[in-house]
């Protein structure tokens, strides 16, 4: 039980290893926030209102939701490529994101073609 | 609802003579077995030593004999294929009814690729790779033994439903509407599914234990350019895993929605599309056969550098051109259904990257024969597996190349010419590859060398039996044969299927002789000791430490400056050197969670494929539940104290001490 | 065992410093694996969400409003946690213990208020039986929503284990843990009313 108390005490007095990860700071949180509450409402409301054209209307959409996700990923993931565990994570995003890009806009090209063929 | 759901006695196929003859062989052997720990009291380190044990050396040697269990159980269905076929010419309908013979293809793929292959694979993974990088264990090590057990939970219910039920009958791929509730109504394809979806956890959690041990657990000095290519191969491998295993994951699930709550993913009703069963399916389809071969590939490089005492040629353009087979794995997958209806627009783009996805395989086959170039090749029974690839392999990718064309696919697609392609490419190139690094790193792992004689007649029993059992096959894809018939009617075709079935007769011959090989191996482990650790004079890590390793794998860490870091440090006279002191190392201890956690889900799996409801919860929750008391566990590691690692270190460093090493 | 393992303390707290990062990057190693689990549902849903079978389709049956405050709360509970971590690294438990029970209110308000939206729908005969849209709507959003309960499970056991022990450094890495999940559970629903039903509503 003592080596325990004194294990946690150390990791107080050495904070070291936390300050080499990015874990946030309450302003980082809070601009993180605000700026995906600017980017939840815009989309709403033009989707809700319907005053412009439906193109426009959905790639605006479309834009939004991913500024928001890159927000997130920044804000409340700390992806960055300055630390070691930033890159090792932003580097596995990444890679990922290549694969879910690939794979789901390939299967809608497949399927929507394979419907068209069928007069869908 | 019934206390047993849909289970009954009427389940057990008794109207079945030859399952019914083979559920009592498999009783009595079982009984023979068990007799034979009990009377040799090994109960307990079977459950002690091996059942429980978080050593990834342990983990692999259990992945590695499951799989030989279920290589003689697929092989089985191969041979029982092969005779019917030869049998049931000019219309007669030979031995195995279809609703029989279907369950014995489907299960036969299933078995070969899921839990002969992958485990087959995994283990050698296991063993080696911690080795190579010079780690003391991978990542996770409770994960590790969990990753097992659910790999065996799904075998276990492949095997069940021998004996309980029926397997799936709609082809080891399942496409709905077939697998679908109204034409799969009964309990096969839902056997189908829980294996998959159990094994695939726990291959899923092996790619992430082994993606954090390679980028976060080398040894001090050790850049990802300077692993062995073994390792690197197995990490594009893991990365695959981890892209694609979720995609199977979800279109199982889908595939389960359907089918359990009347839900309209592949239905041909309420506007479902099958198409996009096959679609993800592939996805994940080809992705997997890249995760089979690239570890294979990484054996080849091995093996031949090894035996050739010389550098891997082109080592940088290996790790490209895995790493561009791997990423490419992903933009081809529409190459399994040309046919099925999409766009020619679509099919073109497949085709051609279907076709790219060549030119980084040939850079590796020619890297490999750089390296043999002006080497002594010695002809170990490793190198004759890593011949026999070469063109046993060549051929396959070649027919690959061929179907690869939309136009000569729409002739050739589920044809036996596809049957002979594929087979040519998981046999010549993945099977001989784990067969070739069985040989290898049997000394390693055991202790003692492989006789000789018999690995070599079994690869020349394998060589010859696979020429003969699939050579013609691609002539009968070419004379019109289709994939999957349970009789002939075309005289044409007849000679083919015999001489297919004496090939498959053949590689019968040589799988007995791996099995003798192993018999006289374990009889003669005396004079095939091997007392160096260092039998072949090895270029890798693993190749420092003992046969059978420490069980720490490494007292000392080293610091590695080279690619081929174990020829370096012999080169640099760094080799069995004793450190100035030696420190406590840090173990895990053995654990019973991730076995109970593995069978509770199993059963719950087994719950659901009977609607045994009640079952099913109970098996959910104890699951979680041992999970959750494992996290609560504290007593889950301990420190290995000097005196016993003196001990240990000095006989396997007096054994290389005494004047061996030049 | 005692006095060995005192003496190793300072290499061990490196040691354990690296058993705790890595266990941080193989959860996120395995959060991607959860990624494509994801964008397979995505893709399903993308191709069969016109077929409708002569049923309802997106337009008919999405209420904006309603999708509006399932995220806010969602989105102000990725604060809440992020303000719980906070706490947790300065060993603060009473900050991170509060933190983490608002991050639950608002995760089980947003559950709740998906269960209702699934039952009026089932009730009113709009159920996932009905057509392969509504299949793949319930199964894609029901998906989110099993992780979101997982989680608040999670957070429960988590509340226990730091009433219980403090925030030793296995608490916070499985804190850590958790706290990634969640986020990421927030980017998915961004997805989720983007493409389900900002569009499905257009």
């Amino acid at each position: 039980m003592a080596l325990h108390d004194s294990h946690s005490k150390a990791h107080q007095d050495a904070p070291a290893q936390a300050s080499h990860e990015d874990h946030g700071s309450v302003k980082s949180y809070v601009v993180g926030f605000i700026l995906s509450v600017v980017l939840t409402v815009i989309p709403f409301v033009l989707v809700m209102k319907g005053d412009f054209s439906k193109v426009t209307t959905l790639w605006s959409v479309i834009i939004l939701g991913l500024i928001q996700i890159w927000v997130h990923l920044k804000y409340f993931l700390h992806l960055n490529f300055v630390t070691d565990e930033g890159r090792a994570n932003t580097f596995s995003f990444l890679f990922s994101a290549l694969i879910i890009f690939m794979v789901v806009g390939l299967s809608i090209w497949i399927i929507y073609e394979s419907n068209a063929m069928m007069m869908y | 609802m019934s206390f047993l759901g849909k289970l009954s006695i009427e389940s057990v196929p008794y109207h079945e003579p030859i399952i019914m003859v083979t559920l009592a062989v498999v009783a009595v052997l079982g009984l023979v077995i068990a007799s034979l720990i009990t009377k040799h009291k090994q109960w307990g380190t079977l459950w002690f030593d091996w059942i429980t044990s978080v050593d990834h050396k342990r983990l692999g040697i259990m992945y590695i004999v499951l799989a030989m269990i279920m290589l003689l159980r697929g092989f089985a269905d191969a041979i029982m294929m092969r005779t019917q076929l030869a049998m049931a010419t000019n219309g007669a309908p030979g031995y195995l009814p279809p609703e029989h013979y279907d369950q014995i293809f489907t299960a036969h793929g299933v078995i070969m690729i899921i839990f002969m292959a992958m485990p087959f694979m995994i283990g050698l993974m296991n063993i080696i790779l911690p080795l190579q990088i010079g780690a003391r264990d991978v990542a996770f090590p409770f994960l590790n033994n969990l990753s097992f057990w659910l790999t065996a939970g799904g075998a276990i219910l492949v095997n069940v439903s021998l004996g309980l039920g029926e397997f799936a009958k709609t082809g080891w791929v399942a496409y709905p509407p077939l697998a679908g509730l109204e034409f799969s109504p009964g309990v096969g394809v839902d056997y189908y599914i829980w294996a998959l979806q159990i094994s695939g956890l726990g291959t899923l959690l092996t790619a992430v234990n082994f993606l954090v041990t390679v980028f976060k657990m080398r040894a001090p000095g050790m850049k990802l350019m300077q692993m062995p290519i073994f390792t690197w191969t197995c990490t594009w491998a893991n990365i695959l895993i981890a892209a694609s295993f979720p995609i199977l994951t979800a279109v199982l699930a889908m595939l389960t929605l359907d089918r359990y709550m009347d839900f309209h993913f592949f239905t041909n009703e309420a506007g479902g599309n099958s198409m996009m069963y096959i679609n993800l399916f592939w996805a994940w389809g080809h992705p997997e056969v890249y995760i089979l071969v690239l570890p294979a590939f990484g054996i080849f490089s091995e093996v031949i550098s090894t035996f050739t005492a010389k550098r891997l040629f082109g080592y940088k353009s290996m790790v490209y051109a895995s790493g561009a087979i791997a990423i490419l794995g992903f933009v081809v997958w529409l190459h399994h259904f040309f046919t099925m209806g999409s766009s020619a627009n679509v099919n073109a783009f497949f085709g051609i990257m279907t076709m790219v996805i060549a030119v980084p395989t040939g850079v590796k086959l020619f890297n490999w024969l750089f390296t043999m170039y002006r080497g002594r090749l010695v002809l170990s029974v490793p190198v004759l597996w890593t011949l026999g690839f070469m063109v046993t392999f060549t051929i396959g990718g070649m027919t690959g190349v061929l179907l690869a064309i939309p136009g000569a696919d729409y002739v050739l697609h589920n044809s036996l010419f596809l049957i002979a392609h594929f087979h040519n490419t998981i046999i010549g190139g993945a099977v001989f590859g784990y067969l070739a690094g069985f040989a290898f790193w049997f000394p390693k792992a055991m202790g003692f060398k492989l006789d000789e004689k018999t690995g070599k007649a079994a690869f020349w029993c394998w060589q010859i039996g696979f020429l003969l059992a699939f050579m013609p096959l691609y002539v009968l894809g070419f004379l019109g044969m289709t994939r999957r018939l349970n009789h002939t009617d075309n005289p044409d075709w007849n000679i083919w299927l015999y001489i297919a079935m004496v090939g498959a007769f053949v590689i019968a011959i040589g799988i007995f002789f791996q099995l003798l090989q192993l018999f006289v191996s374990f009889k003669n482990k005396d004079k095939l000791n091997d007392t160096t650790g260092d039998p072949w004079n090895g270029h890798t890590l693993e190749w420092s430490t003992a046969s059978p390793p420490q069980f720490y794998n490494f007292a000392h860490i080293p610091h590695i400056q080279d690619i081929d870091a174990w020829t370096d440090m012999k080169e640099r006279g760094e080799s069995y050197q004793r450190p100035q002191q030696y420190s406590p190392i840090h173990m895990p201890k053995n654990t019973s969670a991730g076995v109970f956690m593995s069978m509770s889900f199993t059963v719950m799996g087994f719950a659901l494929i009977w609607h045994i409801w009640w079952l099913a919860i109970v098996g959910l929750m104890a699951g979680i539940g041992v999970f959750i008391k494992r996290c609560y566990t504290r007593d889950v590691d301990y420190y290995v104290q000097v005196d016993e690692i003196e001990r240990i270190e000095q006989t396997h460093l007096g054994a290389n001490t005494t004047g061996a090493n030049a | 065992m005692n006095t060995v393992t005192a003496t190793m303390h300072t290499d061990d707290h490196a040691h354990h410093g690296h058993h705790e990062n890595n266990t941080v990057f193989g959860f996120w190693l395995y959060l991607m694996t959860d990624c494509l689990l994801f964008a397979s549902f995505f893709a399903t849903y993308a191709v069969l969400f016109m077929n409708t079978a002569g049923g309802v389709s997106g337009k008919d049956i999405f209420e904006l409003n309603f999708v509006a405050v399932e995220t806010a709360a969602l989105l102000v509970s990725s604060i809440t946690f992020g303000f719980a971590m906070i706490g947790a690294h300065k060993q603060n438990r009473g900050a991170a213990l509060a933190w983490l029970a608002v991050t639950w209110l608002l995760g089980a308000s947003f559950i709740g208020m998906e269960v209702y939206e699934f039952h009026h729908l089932i009730t009113h005969g709009h159920g996932p039986q009905q057509s392969a849209f509504l299949t793949a709507f319930f199964s894609l959003v029901g998906l989110h929503g099993l992780h979101v309960t997982a989680g608040l499970i999670w957070m429960t056991v988590m509340f226990i284990e730091v009433s219980r022990r403090g925030l030793p450094e296995q608490t916070v890495t499985r804190l850590s843990c958790l706290s990634l999940f969640w986020h990421f559970l927030d980017i998915v629903w961004i997805c989720v009313f983007t493409v389900v039903y900002l569009m499905g509503a257009m």
